[in-house]
C-alpha cells in the first residue's frame, strides 16, 4: 500500500509526543512527508494551512512514540516456518507497535554467513512490515568451535553477533568474538548460561523445582557466565550485551563491571519482570523458558535494576513454538514464549506501577535498544524516518492466545488484563497497523 | 471423603482425605485373605496400566488390585505402545480415552506427565510414579503400614534416608506424613538433600546416625546405581560406607522402630541383609498393603464415584465399601 506522491503527507495531531532520547513529553502535532518526519510543532495544521487537506490521525488523548525496537526476537525463518515466518512475525510486531526487530541467528540454516543474512533481509523487504535487523552467529552452526564470518555478515547487514540459545562455553572463543566484533562496532550478545551447571535443568532450581520434581537450573549457571564474560569484555575491550538477564547475582556483576568501566549493557524480558517460577505450577509449559523464571527476589532485583539503569532495555525474546511442542511433558516442551504483541502494555504497566516515568519506559523499548545496536531507529525528531506508534494508553483489553497474530500462540500472559495498546503503527510513514474504527480508510 | 477426580499426588490432599483412603484400604485387606480373592465391585470396568518406565512391583500390585475388584485390566508398556513409534503422550492418551477405560494408571519418567494426561482424558488418572515428583499410592501404603504398626501417625518421627533429590517416594511421603502430623527427617549427603527441602517441611540431616536418633520409623530409599556416577557421590562403595543401614545404625533409633523400603532393595548398598530380614523390617507388610491401598484408590475413584453419581448424596456417606460388595457376592 505505497502512497502516491500526492498522498505522501500525514498529520498526527494533538498527541502526547514522547522523546525518549531527551526523556521529555509534550503535546504537539507531527507532519510526515515522503516517509520522514518533517515537522514537530504546536498547531501545524493552522500554520501550514493543511487542515482538511492532509490525511490526519487525531491523537488527542493519545501518546505518540517512536516505533518500538525489540532487540531480541526469533523470527524462525528460514527453517522453522511452521513456528513463525518473517511475514507473520513482523505482522505481530507492528500489531504490538514494534517497528524494528533484531532477529536471532538460530534458524536452519543458521545465520552464520552472508547469504543467510541477505535471505532474511530479502524476506523482510517482501513482507513490508517492520524493519528487520539480522543478528549473526558468533560461531559456525552455533557449534561454539569456530568464529562465523563476521565481516561478510556485517557487510550484508547484521547488527550484532550472538549464539543465543547456545551459550559460548569456550572462553577463548568468546574472547576472540569480543575482539573481532570491535572491528565492526557491533556488540556480542551473550546468552549467559553455564551448560555444565544447567545440566539439563528445565526450570529454576529452588523450592518450586523440588516440589514439582523437575530438574532445576541454579541461578549460579547465569551468574558464573556473566562474571566470566564481563571479565572477557574487559580483556578484549569489546562491547558485551547480556541478553535476558534474570538473576540478582548477574545484576550485581553488571553493576560492578560498569563502575570498572567495562562496556556492558543488559536487557530483561517482560516475562522475567512479571512472572516467577510459581507460574510453572501445574506443569504449565508456557512458563518454561531459558533462562527460567526465577524467584520473587530475583524479579524485584530486576525491576530495581531497570529503574536504576543497570538494565538498559526491555526485549521480548519472542520465541514462537508450535502447539505440539508445548502440549507435551514439561521435560520435553520447547523453551520460550511469544512476546511481540504484549511488549508495549507490559512495559506501560511499569509506568502504572510507578516504577518508571513514561519517557523512561518508552526509552527502554526504543532509543536504548537502538543505541546498543547502533540503529537510526528509536528517535522522534525532524528528519528521521516516520517509524511511529500511536498508543491508546487507556485502552483496556485481555490477552487471548488465539487472537495473537503471531503464527504461534505460546504466550505466558493468556487471560491477562492489559491497559494500553498500539492503536496505529507507521513504518516509513506508511500505516502498517490500525485499530481505529474505520482505521485505514479514515487516514487516507 | 475423597471427592477428587484423580489421584495425582498427596500434596494438598487433606488429613481427612488421606484417613478416608487408609480406612478404605484397611477394609479391603480382608479380601486378600480370602480363599476366593475377588469382589465384584468393579465388574465390567476397564483399568489401563500405562507404564513408560520399568516396574514390576507397582504394576503387578495395581493389576492384582484391579483384578481382585473384578475389573478388566490392560497393561501397556512403553516398549509395546506407540511411544516407540514416536506417538506423543497426549495422542496415546486420547486414543486410549476413545476406548472408554474407567481409569488409567500411569507411570512416566517425566514429572507432571499424569497431569498432562488428566487434561486430555475424561477418566480418572492414578499417578503410578512421575519422574522425581510423586508416587502417591506408594506413600499411602507406607502410611497404612506405619499406622497399622504404630496405631497412629501423628507425633511420630520418620527418617527417610538416601537419594532424596531424585525420589518421588520421598516427596509423596513428606507431603502425606506432614499432613498426618509426623515429623520428617531427610537424611543423606548434601548432594542429594538440597537445602530447599526445608521449605517443604523436612528437617535435613547429613549424618546417618544423627538422622536416625529416636526415630520411630526408618524409610530407606533405593539408590540408583546409574546415579552414583562420581557426580553426586564418588562411588557406590563410598555411599554405603556412610549410609548403609546396619544394625549399629538402627540402634540409634527407638527400640520399637520399624524399617520400610519401597523396593527393589540393593542389599549391602543402602541396607544390610541383617536389617532387611531382621525383626524391625516391615517390608513385606508394605507389599501386602500395597494391594489394599490400590484397591482403595480404584474403588474410591472408579466404583464409588459411579455409586455417587447414580445414587445421589446418600451414597457419599456410605463408609464401608465391602459390606455391599460382600453382600453382592
Amino acid at each position: 500500500m505505497s502512497l502516491t506522491a500526492q498522498d505522501a503527507q500525514l498529520l498526527i495531531t494533538g498527541g502526547l509526543i514522547i522523546d525518549p532520547v531527551q526523556r521529555t513529553q509534550r503535546v504537539a502535532d507531527i507532519l510526515i512527508r515522503d516517509g520522514k518526519i518533517v515537522a514537530i510543532d504546536e498547531n501545524i495544521p493552522a500554520q501550514a494551512k493543511l487542515r482538511g487537506k492532509v490525511p490526519t490521525i487525531d491523537a488527542a488523548g493519545l501518546v505518540v512514540a517512536p516505533g518500538l525496537v525489540d532487540m531480541h526476537v526469533h523470527l524462525r525463518e528460514p527453517g522453522f516456518e511452521y513456528k513463525e515466518t518473517i511475514a507473520t512475525g513482523t505482522r505481530a510486531a507492528v500489531a504490538g507497535g514494534v517497528t524494528s526487530v533484531a532477529c536471532m541467528a538460530n534458524t536452519k540454516p543458521v545465520n552464520d554467513c552472508p547469504s543467510v543474512t541477505r535471505y532474511i533481509l530479502e524476506r523482510a523487504k517482501a513482507a513490508q512490515l517492520a524493519r528487520v535487523h539480522p543478528i549473526g552467529a558468533v560461531s559456525v552452526s552455533l557449534a561454539g568451535e569456530q568464529l562465523a564470518e563476521f565481516a561478510g555478515m556485517h557487510e550484508a547487514g547484521i547488527v550484532a553477533v550472538s549464539d543465543d540459545g547456545m551459550p559460548v562455553m569456550d572462553a577463548e572463543l568468546m574472547r576472540r568474538a569480543l575482539e573481532c566484533a570491535k572491528m565492526f562496532d557491533i556488540p556480542v550478545i551473550d546468552h549467559a548460561e553455564d551448560k555444565t551447571l544447567a545440566a539439563g535443568g528445565v526450570m529454576h532450581e529452588g523450592a518450586m523445582s523440588l516440589r514439582l520434581g523437575l530438574r532445576g537450573v541454579p541461578a549460579a549457571a547465569e551468574d558464573v557466565m556473566v562474571a566470566r564474560d564481563v571479565a572477557l569484555a574487559g580483556l578484549a575491550k569489546g562491547h558485551l550485551h547480556i541478553a535476558h538477564i534474570s538473576s540478582a547475582g548477574a545484576l550485581e556483576t553488571v553493576r560492578q563491571a560498569r563502575s570498572a568501566g567495562i562496556h556492558v549493557t543488559a536487557e530483561v524480558s517482560p516475562h522475567h519482570l512479571w512472572l516467577t517460577d510459581a507460574a510453572v505450577e501445574g506443569y504449565n509449559t508456557n512458563a518454561k523458558m531459558n533462562p527460567p523464571l526465577r524467584t520473587e527476589e530475583d524479579r524485584q532485583a530486576l525491576r530495581a535494576a531497570l529503574a536504576d539503569g543497570t538494565i538498559d532495555v526491555v526485549a521480548t525474546d519472542h520465541a514462537p513454538h508450535h502447539k505440539d511442542e508445548k502440549d507435551v511433558e514439561f521435560d520435553q516442551a520447547a523453551h520460550g514464549v511469544v512476546g511481540l504483541e504484549t511488549l508495549l502494555p507490559l512495559t506501560l504497566r511499569l509506568v502504572h506501577d510507578g516504577l518508571l516515568d513514561l519517557p523512561t519506559a518508552i526509552a527502554k523499548i526504543t532509543s536504548e535498544p537502538a543505541r546498543i545496536l547502533r540503529l537510526a531507529a528509536g528517535r522522534l525528531e525532524v528528519g528521521v524516518p516516520a517509524d511511529l506508534v500511536v498508543i491508546d494508553p487507556d485502552h483496556e483489553w485481555v490477552v487471548s492466545s488465539e487472537s495473537l497474530l503471531s503464527k504461534s500462540k505460546n504466550t505466558a500472559f493468556d487471560g491477562w488484563k492489559m491497559r494500553g495498546r498500539a492503536l496505529v503503527t507507521l513504518v516509513d510513514g506508511r500505516i502498517v497497523h490500525d485499530l481505529r474504527p474505520n482505521g485505514v480508510a479514515a487516514a487516507r | 471423603m475423597f471427592e477428587r477426580r484423580h489421584l495425582l499426588g498427596l500434596e494438598g490432599v487433606s488429613a481427612a482425605e488421606i484417613a478416608f483412603l487408609l480406612d478404605t484400604a484397611e477394609s479391603f485387606k480382608e479380601v486378600s485373605e480370602r480363599e476366593i480373592k475377588k469382589v465384584p465391585t468393579l465388574r465390567g470396568r476397564t483399568v489401563v496400566n500405562l507404564f513408560y518406565e520399568n516396574s514390576t512391583r507397582t504394576r503387578t500390585s495395581f493389576e492384582i488390585a484391579a483384578k481382585r475388584l473384578s475389573a478388566d485390566t490392560i497393561n501397556l508398556s512403553a516398549s509395546s505402545s506407540s511411544a516407540q513409534k514416536g506417538e506423543t503422550l497426549t495422542d496415546t492418551a486420547r486414543n486410549l480415552a476413545a476406548m472408554r477405560p474407567d481409569a488409567i494408571i500411569v507411570r512416566h519418567p517425566s514429572a507432571g506427565a499424569p497431569h498432562l494426561l488428566a487434561r486430555h482424558v475424561d477418566c480418572p488418572i492414578i499417578n503410578g510414579g512421575d519422574g522425581a515428583h510423586e508416587h502417591p499410592t506408594q506413600a499411602l501404603l507406607d502410611l497404612l503400614t506405619i499406622r497399622s504398626h504404630k496405631g497412629q501417625i501423628a507425633g511420630l518421627t520418620v527418617a527417610i534416608v538416601g537419594d532424596l533429590l531424585h525420589s518421588r517416594v520421598a516427596r509423596s511421603n513428606l507431603f502425606g506424613l506432614r499432613t498426618m502430623g509426623a515429623r520428617v527427617r531427610f537424611v543423606g549427603p548434601p548432594t542429594l538433600v538440597p537445602p530447599e527441602f526445608a521449605d517443604l517441611g523436612a528437617e535435613l540431616v547429613n549424618d546417618l546416625h544423627e538422622g536416625l536418633r529416636d526415630a520411630d520409623v526408618i524409610m530407606m530409599l533405593r539408590i540408583q546405581r546409574e546415579r552414583m556416577n562420581g557426580r553426586y557421590f564418588s562411588s557406590l562403595d563410598e555411599y554405603s560406607r556412610l549410609y548403609c543401614l546396619s544394625g549399629e545404625a538402627v540402634a540409634k533409633a527407638r527400640k520399637d522402630v520399624i524399617i520400610l523400603h519401597p523396593g527393589p532393595m540393593n542389599r549391602g548398598v543402602e541396607i544390610s541383609s541383617t536389617v532387611a530380614d531382621g525383626p524391625y523390617s516391615v517390608i513385606m507388610d508394605q507389599v501386602t498393603n500395597g494391594v489394599a491401598v490400590r484397591m482403595a484408590a480404584l474403588y474410591v475413584l472408579v466404583g464409588r464415584r459411579r455409586e455417587i453419581e447414580s445414587a445421589g448424596e446418600d451414597a457419599v456417606n456410605e463408609p464401608v465399601p465391602l459390606r455391599r460388595a460382600a453382600a453382592a457376592e
